[in-house]
């Protein structure tokens, strides 16, 4: 069935808005979800989605164009129903072109004289009576987010995608604090969930811990070479994540998942890479980091570490990990034990930097070494397992150069 | 634990509670020579003779009749009926007097009656005898309906049937006479209106029941979780009505999505019925409209493939499913 694409209202104070781009043509295909035009509004220049799949059968609004919100912008259906009656009433745009229209038996002359029907340019934001809840419960305004369901319509999974990435809310730091008192702070969607799985994570996955000490020298001139002569501005945990990734492939156990009566080994390394947020914390994902060069790790870690903080993560951003590295190096942390996220079989939690006296070649040497610690699920992974990526993953970060073949 | 058939199961009740209570008979076709149509009344006839086995002619509206009388005179009839389906040519004597007896009688007259038998699709037996009417009879005030999935509840809610002092439809399963499964040991029963929880699961609810949950639901679901990484709550109200919402809604307050398959109708079917009751129940826990799976709206088909087609399967509860949790 055709449906009328309206002008979104992209912030409370716009009035209309204007097509900055069409990422489409009209007959040309669009999948829900796929983003069909670049907006323009007071504020932003904001993606709009396509909440329907079909083709694009008529642009009423040309680039550059201004149309109020809820005007009609544009009309995606399937390829060759009739969409006459959705269109009639509507202005001929600049460059005037014939309304198509297939031929009609004569009883059907009449359905393009008909004015068109429901016009959604009412505003209503379309939500599950749960979203509206969730909403209501976390003081989320539901006009501001994306639906994902049919018509746009906001889901459980859109409030937890906006939760996901919730910065403080209004309501925990508005609220005066008395000395002396006890107050009961509702639990955020995400601080649920996160209870939730590490309850659950350490109630059934026997976890055991080995520490390995990494020298990192190597590293320190590897990152300053890198830096000096680039534009880039690569982070140690940038190298952390390739150098994981390098020593996984060779280590498929750790980068596992527990079934039951088999285990799951990944021969590719989704690497959740821990973000902390006021509420909790969210792990988004760097996919395929065995193939990707260390820039292109470090493009992505920190435009998704931005975006974790910002919530504007997709879901799809934050599920589907096979190993997740937790980095509290950056507090003055030395060594931690983290908790397996699960379904993945292990964790990998990373020290500060520290500056020590240490022995090389007989003698006592200022040196810098970093404690990772790799927390295991015993039901896949065994001690001398993990033991032996460890020792892998610290030959890798103590030779960085391995890194940029 | 023993492991019996369905059959065998049923047997045990009546068995049992033609022991326990001498006011206990069981009547209906081919259920005293023949053993039963389909063998459930096997020995009964040689162990409690022709006065308390009775076999009667092809005549449903009479045999409900003469039960629903011998019930408001103090005794406690099992009527059998072959199929379900010959329960319509009987229906004025279950809905208007056995149904309404005690109401009308101002409290006077209780009808403690179990109507039983197969219902619902065999293979192939054509529109007229394949009918599930769970939802016929669970529209009327005065009659409980009561569809076992399994053995172990067949036996329990049976002899708590017929130990209620109120008209009972039972709704068993051609196809599941055959079926196998533990019963515990020694004397038990079950309540009725208690449904239960037949596997926990946090993302959907899926509520059925008889056959559709024994040969299709269950089946479906261990394919569909696999396939589409979810977790699925399976409930078996076992009883329709008195349905137990309670649990159903407690559960989809958790999964936040419901499906319904049953194997009846979808106009004004149970699953209607519970529809309605989620929804006005847990409104703000639904995430998504609830779901049916139905037989289609149709006459069933004789032909195996339209048959097939018609009733509810895997590939429709994967639909079902996927749109609740808005899975493309």
């Amino acid at each position: 069935m055709a449906t009328k694409i309206m002008m979104p209202k992209l912030s409370d104070t716009m009035d209309e808005g204007v097509i900055l781009k069409w990422l489409r043509k009209e007959g040309e295909k669009i999948k829900q979800g796929e983003i069909l035009a670049e907006i323009e509004s007071d504020k932003a220049d904001m993606e709009l989605e396509a909440y329907d799949s079909g083709v694009v059968r008529k642009i009423v609004v040309p680039e550059g164009g201004k149309a109020p919100i809820g005007g009609l912008i544009a009309i995606i259906g399937d390829p060759d129903e009739d969409i006459s009656s959705l269109l009639s009433g509507v202005p001929a745009p600049a460059p005037a072109k014939a309304v198509e229209k297939p031929a009609q038996t004569a009883g059907q002359g009449k359905t393009s004289e008909q004015p068109a029907a429901g016009p959604a340019a009412d505003g209503r934001t379309k939500a599950s009576p749960l979203a509206r809840r969730l909403a209501g419960e976390n003081k989320i305004d539901l006009t501001k987010v994306n639906g994902s369901g049919p018509q746009g319509r906001v889901i459980k999974r859109d409030l937890e995608s906006v939760l996901a990435g919730n910065a403080p809310s209004a309501a925990f730091s508005s609220k005066p604090i008395i000395p002396g008192t006890a107050e009961n702070v509702d639990l955020s969607l995400i601080r649920k969930t996160i209870a939730k799985r590490m309850a659950e994570s350490k109630a059934t996955a026997p976890h055991f811990y080995e520490t390995v000490e990494v020298d990192m020298d190597p590293a320190i001139t590897f990152r300053d070479q890198i830096n000096n002569v680039t534009e880039l501005k690569l982070s140690f945990t940038d190298i952390v994540v390739k150098a994981t990734a390098t020593a996984l492939m060779k280590h498929p156990q750790v980068n596992a998942t527990y079934l039951g009566d088999k285990m799951r080994q990944y021969h590719y390394a989704h690497i959740g890479v821990a973000v902390a947020l006021e509420e909790g914390l969210v792990t988004p994902i760097l996919r395929n980091c065995e193939q990707k060069r260390l820039e292109q790790i470090n493009a992505e870690l920190r435009d998704l570490a931005d975006r974790a903080r910002t919530r504007k993560l997709k879901p799809e951003e934050y599920t589907g990990a096979t190993f997740t590295i937790s980095n509290l190096g950056m507090f003055g942390i030395e060594q931690f034990a983290a908790i397996v996220n699960p379904p993945e079989g292990a964790i990998l939690a990373v020290g500060t930097i520290v500056e020590k006296p240490v022995v090389k070649g007989g003698q006592i040497v200022i040196g810098h070494t970093m404690k990772v610690t790799l927390s295991s699920d015993h039901r896949i992974i065994d001690g001398a397992v993990a033991a032996r990526f460890l020792q892998d993953l610290k030959k890798i970060l103590e030779n960085p150069a391995s890194l940029v073949l | 634990m023993a492991i019996v058939s369905l059959r065998e199961a049923i047997n045990q009740a009546i068995d049992e509670e033609m022991a326990r209570d001498e006011r206990v008979f069981l009547m209906g076709e081919e259920v005293a020579n023949y053993q039963g149509a389909y063998k459930v009344s096997q020995g009964l006839l040689q162990k409690w003779g022709p006065r308390r086995i009775i076999d009667t002619p092809i005549a449903e509206a009479g045999f409900a009749g003469v039960g629903v009388g011998a019930a408001m005179v103090g005794l406690r009839p099992i009527i059998e009926f072959m199929t379900w389906n010959f329960s319509l040519v009987a229906y004025d004597q279950i809905v208007n007097n056995a149904a309404k007896m005690l109401s009308m009688s101002g409290g006077n007259f209780h009808v403690p009656i179990v109507f039983r038998g197969p219902g619902g699709a065999a293979h192939g037996l054509g529109a007229t005898h394949s009918q599930a009417l769970e939802s016929v009879y669970a529209h009327f005030p005065g009659l409980k309906v009561v569809m076992p999935s399994n053995c172990k509840d067949a036996k329990g809610l049976l002899k708590t049937s017929i130990r209620d002092d109120n008209p009972i439809v039972f709704i068993e399963s051609e196809v599941m006479y055959g079926d196998k499964g533990e019963i515990p040991d020694g004397e038990y029963t079950i309540p009725l209106g208690v449904g239960e929880i037949k596997k926990e699961g946090n993302d959907l609810t899926i509520v059925s029941w008889s056959k559709t949950l024994a040969h299709v639901v269950l089946k479906a679901v261990d394919v569909l979780q696999q396939e589409l990484n979810v977790s699925i709550e399976v409930i078996d109200p076992r009883t329709i009505k008195p349905m137990d919402y309670d649990l159903i809604v407690e559960s989809v307050k958790k999964t936040n999505r419901l499906v319904i398959v049953e194997e009846g109708w979808p106009f004004a079917g149970v699953g209607a019925q519970i529809s309605h009751e989620v929804t006005s129940r847990a409104f703000d826990s639904l995430d998504a409209p609830v779901e049916r799976v139905t037989q289609e709206d149709v006459p069933l088909p004789y032909a195996h493939n339209l048959e097939t087609l018609s009733l509810p399967n895997l590939d429709k509860i994967r639909t079902a499913v996927k749109k609740v949790l808005y899975i493309d």
